[in-house]
């Protein structure tokens, strides 16, 4: 029925992801997953949590750009979705250094004589 | 006087056109999807809210009208006492001030200004006002239940070991923050994608640019409250020890998390009421708005700003030295955007053509007490001031100012300025400025001597005080019934118009934003075809017709070469 | 057909607006082209995509702040979590992601029959997930590795009885039996779920109503692969128990006996077991979980020892958690207290977070099953592909947040 009204390419939005795109991200995905699951067993002592996360963000990029249809999308969209993690940032960097900076003060504190006491 | 020139007026709606009568019964305003009606279904439901945290209100300031208390004696006198402020401050804030001008207010007017049939999404719409109702049930039944203590804000550890219903207010709020997400992001599609042709976004209102801010914060902050409220009830109903410190948790973070919404929630209920001054003074000023950019900048420059500032309700909550410091020293930038604001339309003022209806005493008082309302912010900005502010009547006079004195003033011009718009009835404007005066005053007498209260230390949420402090207490007491009394005043004002109001015109006030271009009350469809967008401040074309009390659009003479006209020249005389 | 007209959007819409001649049913009256209306749905989604991110923020928030504060607590906790489901899970997730973009293509392109096919995959794997997750879940409670309120995992028996439960523990005889026997208590919404599927299913047939009978097919498929996901789940937990659990209970235990025996001499230990990491050999599994059983012990210095301690006298005092049995002795809870504070703020958080995620994944359901109605009416086409394209990007969100919340929750060493 109407269908058809717009099908000509000058007014057409929509865009279809040809189904090559869509297996090989997706074997992409699987095969970082299995990237990170291996590098788990092995020691990478602080670099570990900074390595997971850069697995993490590159198996998102990969979903955002091509399942989320980001890299052909408005930019306008692009920029309030990628806006929503600075607000993350700010929230999180914040909140996180000030608990830090306390930190010391954190762990519950007792009177001298108690110490005492336990120490005997 | 406009016999040479065409004039332009839309006269007034056929019983079939107006959005309030085309169709009727009640299912007709239930699933209604007009965003007309859903804010004047808002509009009612916050001034119900109001009436009962005002009621709340006045409890409080009678019971301190003597030292030891008067209304709420007795062994549980003083947990009625914490029950009877906490409703208040939870009410006014979660179901009146949030919703008030964003919801109600920019409910109606965000479309039509925009030139636009409705808002991107009408469903979610109406969805959004449910959940209002929702959140507002759940607030009656948390005060029927077994009341709440602990102040709107919930702070853990008091919230997870009270006994009283934690979890329905937060359920409420809960609630309340999703309807208050969906509204701001209808708003923001709106705007983006339904101005009409020619609406480029510096033509655009001012309203809608505060409108715009507000739906920013709204979408980026409520969230994080929504969070923080369902980990509270977590950790009061499993304990997952992230809040409580009885099991490893920390009560700062709760804090944290909360006041990264509810400090930018501060600027959901202020800047739109930033929007209707802006729109308000310029109207009755009959002069172009000073300063546009600025003002739509710092709207949003404020917005973002408010993102930055939480931790300064946390001063004396145990934060880092470092961290105070760094908090108290972003607190004053978002001074710079406020000022700018103040100074632009006192500047749009300035020889103006100054009509003295009564939202434009709105607007006045507006400028006047939101500037104390934020000046005494900077005291409690300062960590050193704020050390011994903090908690007192102090940073209660403050944000009254501010929330009082600015929003619910600025939600009251908003309403007696759209009123001929959303009922098409005019009222008595006298009477309008005196019940303006009143509250005017009521207001001033309420909370200014707080601020000597507080600097004196009387320290706030007590139900009972030292002797010494009775006077200004009792000045107080007398100023909330006075205030009271003026608001009454007005409601009564408004109600007599819908009985006995003339029919008003489509353009009462000289406005040019496109609201004003159709009937009063407007076409359920708003427009017929997208409307013709012009500067939405530009007075030269409207002109005062005396016969019919009204102001109308003159159509501008043709002319190859524009004649330069004085920009003060007076719209009517 | 009947169905059909009662579950149309909008019909009084049209009515009122009679003026639109040149709209399109789908298109909505206020909006001027489709692709108006589409572009403000997906403005919409992105913001609403934006309100979750920020809304997860809180609970990653809470994640790092804990994390930071007590790492060893963390590392020895997401032991007690079973890597091979969680891989499972993800995987589970992602390929539902591959469908979810494939259905919208297909919405795109106008394929209809692959669309119902894609969008019943996606829902199918839904379902997996949270089949593997009631195993998680069900074994995990099992043993009482709880939020701090009512934890109680007890190294030396880590599987207790309900009896036990309400005995040792101090719940209540109701409780006890959930937590003993949670699995049954997670499957039953969705046994009845099935049955109620299969039910109207074929009911649908018998009354030859093809387009319910065309509905309810396909959610027959769904319901089953949530047991398909607990299969599999009970399949990778067998094999996995006796391998990994006995060590992490060995782990446990030793450095209970640590916590005990060594609160005097904490300082001398402390020192010893920091020099411990340079001399570890990653190929070892059962040094890896040695290892963290003495930075167990780590839990921060001396004064932190001395404050469980502390914390511990008070506890014996007033610091009585509801679920906890008052007649116990001092050791006992002093214990249940050490216990709590470090596991429990590990697995609070850990609830959490996959908790509204699997509260995410049912919404994810629910509009799923309305898309895929839709999609079997034929209500998609390439001008309004917009539902399904919303449902894609919020079903890709959540996906992403798994992304996430899988190598932060099971792969901390």
């Amino acid at each position: 029925m109407a269908t058809h009204g717009h099908s000509d390419d000058g007014t057409d939005f929509a865009h279809p992801l040809p189904v090559w795109l869509l297996l090989t991200v997706f074997f992409a995905l699987v095969f970082l997953t299995i990237i990170t699951v291996a590098q788990s067993n092995l020691n990478l002592g602080s670099y570990d949590i900074a390595v997971v996360m850069l697995i993490a963000t590159m198996k998102a990029a990969l979903v955002g750009a091509f399942f989320m249809h980001l890299a052909y999308d408005k930019p306008f969209n692009v920029i309030v979705f990628l806006s929503s993690f600075v607000f993350v940032a700010l929230f999180v960097i914040i909140t996180l250094s000030d608990s830090k900076l306390t930190s010391p003060s954190f762990e519950p504190k007792f009177d001298e004589p108690a110490t005492g006491e336990l120490e005997r | 006087m406009s016999t040479a020139v065409t004039i332009r007026d839309p006269g007034y709606p056929t019983d079939r056109e107006n959005y309030l009568t085309n169709s009727s019964g009640i299912l007709s305003w239930i699933f209604t999807l007009d965003h007309k009606r859903i804010g004047m279904m808002y509009l009612a439901g916050v001034v119900a809210s109001f009436i009962v945290g005002g009621l709340l209100a006045l409890g409080i300031r009678v019971h301190l009208l003597r030292p030891d208390g008067v209304l709420f004696t007795g062994p549980e006198g003083n947990n009625i006492y914490n029950q009877v402020f906490t409703l208040h401050g939870a009410i006014m804030v979660f179901l009146f001030i949030i919703p008030s001008i964003p919801a109600a207010l920019g409910n109606f007017l965000v479309p039509i200004m925009l030139g636009a049939k409705d808002v991107a999404f009408p469903r979610l719409n109406l969805s959004s006002f449910y959940l209002w109702c929702a959140g507002a049930v759940f607030f009656v039944s948390a005060l029927l239940s077994s009341g709440l203590d602990t102040g709107w804000t919930f702070y853990t550890p008091y919230s997870t070991t009270t006994d009283t219903s934690v979890i329905l207010a937060t359920l409420g709020a809960f609630i309340l923050g999703f309807s208050s997400i969906f509204t701001g992001l209808n708003f923001i599609v709106t705007i983006n994608t339904m101005r009409p042709p020619g609406m480029t976004w510096f033509k655009m209102p001012l309203f809608l640019w505060a409108t715009y801010a507000t739906s920013i914060i709204q979408v980026l902050a409520t969230p994080v409250l929504g969070i923080t409220l369902l980990l509270l009830i977590a950790e009061r109903t499993m304990h997952v020890g992230i809040f409580d410190p009885e099991y490893n948790g920390d009560p700062v973070t709760y804090q944290h998390f909360f006041w990264f919404y509810s400090h930018p929630a501060v600027y959901i209920m202020i800047l739109p009421a930033f929007g209707v001054i802006s729109e308000l003074i310029s109207v009755n000023s009959h002069k172009h708005i000073f300063g546009y950019r600025f003002i739509a900048y710092s709207s949003i420059a404020i917005a973002l700003l408010g993102f930055l500032v939480w931790g300064h309700h946390l001063f004396t909550s145990g934060m880092s030295s470092l961290t105070t410091i760094v908090f108290s020293a972003l607190t004053f930038t978002v001074s710079i955007p406020s000022a700018i604001k103040v100074f632009n339309w006192i500047a749009t003022m300035y020889k103006g053509s100054i009509s003295l209806t009564t939202p434009m005493c709105y607007a006045i008082s507006f400028v006047f007490l939101f500037t104390i309302g934020g000046l005494t912010g900077l005291f409690l900005g300062t960590l050193a001031t704020d050390l011994h502010l903090h908690d007192t009547y102090f940073v209660v006079a403050h944000f009254h100012y501010v929330m009082v004195g600015g929003t619910l003033i600025a939600f009251l011009g908003g309403v007696f300025h759209w009123w001929p718009k959303m009922v098409g009835k005019m009222y008595n404007d006298m009477h309008g400025r005196i019940a303006a005066l009143l509250v005017f005053l009521g207001f001033n007498l309420t909370f200014l001597p707080q601020f000597l209260l507080g600097s004196r230390g009387m320290p706030r949420r007590y139900a009972t005080y030292d002797p010494e402090f009775a006077f200004l207490h009792q000045m107080s007491t007398y100023g909330a019934l006075l205030l009271g009394c003026g608001l009454l005043y007005a409601l009564v004002v408004l109600m007599i118009s819908l009985a006995k109001g003339k029919r008003a015109p489509a353009n009462p006030w000289g406005g040019i934003t496109l609201e004003w271009t159709c009937t009063s009350p407007p076409p359920y469809y708003n427009f017929e075809r997208p409307p013709i967008v012009g500067d939405p401040y530009d007075f030269h074309n409207v002109e005062w017709d005396a016969e019919g009390e009204r102001y109308v659009l003159t159509e501008p003479e043709r002319k190859l070469a524009p004649e330069e006209t004085p920009s003060e020249q007076p719209a009517h005389h | 057909m009947a169905t059909i007209d009662t579950l149309s959007p909008e019909p009084e819409a049209h009515d009122d607006h009679g003026h639109d001649h040149d709209h399109p049913p789908w298109l909505a009256h206020h909006f001027d082209t489709p692709e108006q209306q589409f572009d403000s749905g997906k403005l919409g989604i992105w913001l609403f995509l934006v309100t979750e991110i920020l809304f997860f923020s809180g609970m990653f928030c809470a994640y790092a702040m804990f994390r930071m504060l007590r790492p060893e607590i963390f590392e020895g906790s997401s032991q007690f979590l079973d890597t091979k489901l969680g891989a499972i899970n993800t995987g589970v997730l992602l390929f539902s992601s591959l469908t979810m973009a494939w259905a919208v293509r297909c919405s795109q392109t106008g394929e209809h029959k692959k669309l119902v096919v894609m969008i019943a995959s996606t829902l199918s794997c839904a379902m997996v997930f949270l089949g593997v997750k009631t195993i998680e879940y069900s074994h995990k409670w099992g043993m009482g590795l709880l939020f701090p309120g009512a934890y109680f995992y007890d190294e030396n028996n880590p599987h207790p009885t309900t009896e036990q439960l309400v005995s040792q523990h101090g719940f209540s005889e109701n409780t006890a039996y959930f937590l003993t026997h949670s699995i049954y208590f997670l499957c039953a919404p969705f046994l009845l779920l099935l049955v109620g599927v299969v039910i109207w299913a074929i009911i649908a047939k018998v009354k030859k109503n093809d387009f319910q009978f065309a509905v309810a097919k396909p959610l027959v498929v769904v319901c089953l692969s949530f047991f398909g996901g607990v299969g599999l789940g009970m399949i990778l937990t067998g094999s996995e128990e006796h391998a990994e659990g006995s060590h992490v209970a060995a782990a446990h235990h030793d450095a209970g006996e640590h916590d005990h025996a060594g609160a005097g001499e904490a300082t001398e230990s402390i020192a010893a077991t920091y020099t411990e990491p340079t001399t570890f050999n990653p190929a070892s599994d059962d040094a890896a979980v040695e290892l963290l059983a003495e930075s167990d012990l780590n839990t921060g210095a001396k004064a932190m020892l001395l404050a469980q301690e502390k914390q511990a006298e008070l506890a014996s005092g007033r610091v009585v958690a509801p679920g906890e049995d008052v007649d116990m002795g001092i050791e006992r809870i002093e214990r249940g207290v050490e216990t709590k504070r470090q596991a429990g703020v590990f697995f609070g958080i850990y609830y959490c977070m996959t908790g509204v995620h699997a509260i995410h994944i049912l919404g994810g359901i629910g509009v799923l099953v309305w898309l895929l109605v839709r999609a079997i009416r034929h209500d998609f086409n390439r001008q309004y592909f917009g539902p399904v394209d919303y449902v894609g990007l919020y079903w890709h969100l959540v996906d992403l947040i798994w992304i996430y919340l899988f190598p932060l929750l099971y792969l901390i060493r």
